[in-house]
């Protein structure tokens, strides 16, 4: 793999190619959208107008961006700075995250250069995705900002470094209030449509089940993401192994406590709406798979993680916490929604809808491996070691 | 649970029905409750008169320009299978097994409701609550995120997903133009049984009262879309539950975009309380640091001090033993240089007596 990142090495490495293929498909399918239409490439309906490309590439793809603003607060705001290492590459993911929702969103977007409308032809305060689209284009700003100091290290612009690293608590201070804003207005998008979302995932409380998830589905991709770093980089990589683990290890008692706090209000929604019935059923063995094994199973495995120092347990956990979040997302936005609609009405993803969100993360990985392959992202630059 | 739903009512809910009700209801806040604009127009669907020929979807089809129903009127065989709205059929009618072998025909289309979820989750305002009754909804600034399509509860709204870059969302406009022109809607004009009735909302609602009371064996008493999430325009009388009509059954009064929208009232507390709170937290894990350092500096200094007072002492005792040292090694070679010179005072007395002895002996030779 690193033979492909070094100059005049050949281009056609099974990375390159994998990659490239993925890419070439989903961007032609894109293509394709602006020829012949959502007909064409979505399986999209009357009764489902949000699929795949929302449900993924905008809901979960924001929830497991969360990373940046989940670690700069803790380091920048509350002190812990041994996780200083890890800043830099989940604000990168973030960044790169987000980017890709807005790419996502003006291809699934009928009219998408008519985005700009909401801030400045006619705005629409009353809706919940009015919010979440100012706090995204603004977390968007920030998350570039945050990001640029390692392009100025990098450029050697050293009074733009500076500038911007004197902002440091006020961006991070903005990015968590935009953060909590639009990953809980994200669920507030369904707390509209009670007749539609399945009971046992549809609450009053949906905003606040959206934010504290958002915030495990950051820390497990910080996990995930690091070791995915850690092992693809490891020539360019300061942080030791034994520092990685105990920040791993840290992180999993993070996850652990944000899951259990997740599941106490997923099961309060349940008990607040007294719906303890409905998980006799069909749906309500669904819901519990997801809740059970998805959010009380992974908080086990990081105390388990944690406490037996075990960073390999900690990192599958990662993974499946990260999965677990897509799942949610997954059914609130089209699996549990419009469950009373007969089977042949419901919604299932086209091969095409895949492929594009599939090539959103390849473009997201390819887009990590050239900025960390160039930039100070996963290590500190010579001239700055001493300014931490 | 609305206890608390109503805690958090704020600016921005009271926004939202401001915006469905107008500007007369503005200044109403949480407390007041929008139940539809006074003189507002109306449908009436008595669904125990419809015969299910479908002259409506025709009538609906040429006053919108759509291609006429594929099957035609009195084909019942469409009704094989539960058809909804698309972008070129604005109306359905569907058939209902509602047990017993019986079966009723009703009418589906955009409900026009007081409050609409449409029209407050839109992000551009695209749709908007005429006094006159309808919801109209303005294609040239819509963006088509379909939030209005996954919000509505009837599934009233379709969206073009063939045009590929200029798609809009197609619904019933309760043909707001021929109203204007003091015209009835399409469907109620055609209707060949009396089943749609077209007027102001509220003397169609005492009409659906008196046909009750009249023919208490033939109606349920309950009019679909008086109160149903705030009301509707659009009004249907059955001698069934509303659930055996693919309706809703048991629907709250409350609109949809009160139950959805309240928590928007947090944002400006959030935004308001945030930055002070977070940057506290800052102060405080900055103050925590700085007592950390100082605590470690002051430590370092007192090591220090300590090391000191021992370097002291040690080097006290150092040039006591030095000058003890120096004193035994001053009287040793005192010592010794008396010493010496004793001998050699010796060696020269010696030698003076040798030389003197020898000295006589030449003398005497």
């Amino acid at each position: 793999m690193s033979d492909s990142r070094q100059p005049g090495g050949s281009l056609l490495t099974p990375f390159n190619l994998v990659t490239g293929l993925i890419l070439a498909v989903g961007f032609g399918v894109m293509a394709l959208r602006f020829v012949k239409g959502l007909g064409a490439t979505t399986n999209l309906t009357h009764d489902y107008g949000w699929g795949l490309w929302i449900g993924f590439d905008v809901m979960a793809g924001v929830a497991l961006a969360a990373g940046g603003f989940v670690t700069s607060s803790a380091v920048y705001l509350f002190g812990m700075k041994e996780y200083r290492p890890i800043v830099r590459p989940a604000i990168l993911t973030g960044f790169l995250g987000y980017s890709l929702v807005v790419l996502g969103l003006l291809v699934d977007l009928g009219q998408p250069w008519r985005l700009p409308y909401a801030f400045l032809v006619r705005s629409g305060p009353t809706s919940a995705l009015f919010e979440v689209a100012l706090c995204v284009a603004l977390y968007l700003t920030t998350l570039f900002v945050e990001t640029t100091p390692a392009v100025f290290e990098w450029l050697g612009w050293k009074r733009w470094r500076k500038l911007v690293h004197s902002m440091t608590v006020a961006l991070t201070i903005f990015g968590l209030l935009l953060s909590t804003l639009h990953q809980s207005s994200l669920g507030g998008l369904f707390a509209i449509t009670p007749t539609k979302l399945h009971p046992l995932w549809y609450s009053t409380y949906l905003p606040i089940h959206f934010f504290v998830s958002a915030v495990a589905a950051g820390i497990s991709m910080v996990i995930v993401e690091s070791m995915l770093s850690h092992r693809a980089f490891h020539h360019k990589v300061e942080l030791g192994e034994a520092q990685l683990e105990d920040i791993t290890i840290g992180l999993a008692k993070a996850g652990s406590v944000v899951l259990a706090i997740y599941f106490s209000i997923k099961v309060m929604g349940i008990a607040l709406d007294d719906e303890w019935a409905l998980l006799a059923t069909g749906w309500g063995a669904w819901f519990l798979v997801e809740l059970l094994g998805f959010v009380l199973l992974p908080c086990v495995m990081y105390a388990v993680g944690y406490r037996e120092r075990r960073p390999a347990l900690i990192r599958i956990t990662g993974a499946w916490t990260v999965l677990g979040i897509m799942l949610n997302r997954f059914n609130v936005s089209f699996i549990a929604f419009n469950y009373a609609l007969p089977a042949a009405r419901r919604y299932t993803p086209h091969w095409m809808e895949i492929m594009v969100s599939a090539a959103l993360v390849t473009l997201g990985v390819v887009a990590f491996r050239w900025i960390a392959d160039r930039m100070p992202i996963l290590h500190t630059h010579p001239d700055y070691k001493a300014g931490h | 649970m609305s206890i608390s739903r109503r805690g958090f009512l704020g600016s921005l809910a009271a926004g939202a029905s401001a915006l469905a009700g107008g500007e007369a209801h503005a200044g109403g806040g949480a407390a007041k409750h929008f139940s539809g604009h006074p003189g507002s127009r109306g449908l009436l669907h008595d669904t125990t008169l419809c015969v299910g020929c479908r002259s409506c979807e025709v009538a609906c089809a040429e006053v919108n320009g759509h291609p006429a129903p594929e099957k035609p009127v009195g084909d019942m065989t469409v009704f094989e299978q539960d058809r909804r709205i698309t972008p070129t059929s604005y109306t359905v009618v569907n058939r209902h097994d509602v047990g017993g072998g019986e079966v009723v025909f009703r009418k589906h289309q955009c409900m026009h409701c007081n409050e609409p979820c449409c029209a407050s989750v839109c992000l551009v305002r695209a749709f908007t609550k005429t006094p006159e009754g309808p919801v109209l909804y303005d294609p040239d600034v819509c963006m088509g995120c379909r939030y209005c399509v996954t919000a509505c509860p009837y599934y009233a709204l379709s969206y073009e997903y063939d045009n590929p870059t200029s798609p809009t969302v197609r619904r019933c406009t309760m043909c707001h133009d021929r109203i204007k022109q003091g015209k009835d809607p399409g469907c109620s004009e055609a209707c060949p049984t009396g089943a749609i009735t077209f007027g102001r909302r509220d003397e169609l609602l005492k009409v659906a009262r008196e046909r009750i009371r009249k023919h208490p064996e033939r109606y349920l008493d309950h009019i679909f879309g008086e109160h149903e999430f705030g009301g509707t325009s659009w009004l249907t009388l059955a001698g069934v539950a509303p659930g055996k009509l693919g309706l809703h059954e048991g629907a709250t009064h409350t609109s949809l975009p009160e139950i959805g929208t309240g928590f928007l009232s947090v944002v400006p507390l959030v935004i308001t309380i945030y930055p002070g709170l977070l940057a506290g937290f800052y102060a405080f894990s900055r103050r925590k640091e700085r007592l950390s350092e100082e605590k470690a500096r002051a430590m370092v200094v007192e090591a220090l001090m300590k090391a000191d007072d021992e370097t002291r002492k040690k080097l006290d005792a150092a040039a006591k033993k030095a000058k003890k040292d120096q004193e035994r090694s001053i009287g040793f070679a005192v010592k010794r240089a008396l010493k010496e010179a004793e001998e050699k005072w010796k060696n020269e007395q010696e030698e003076a007596g040798s030389a003197a002895e020898g000295a006589d002996e030449e003398e005497s030779k």
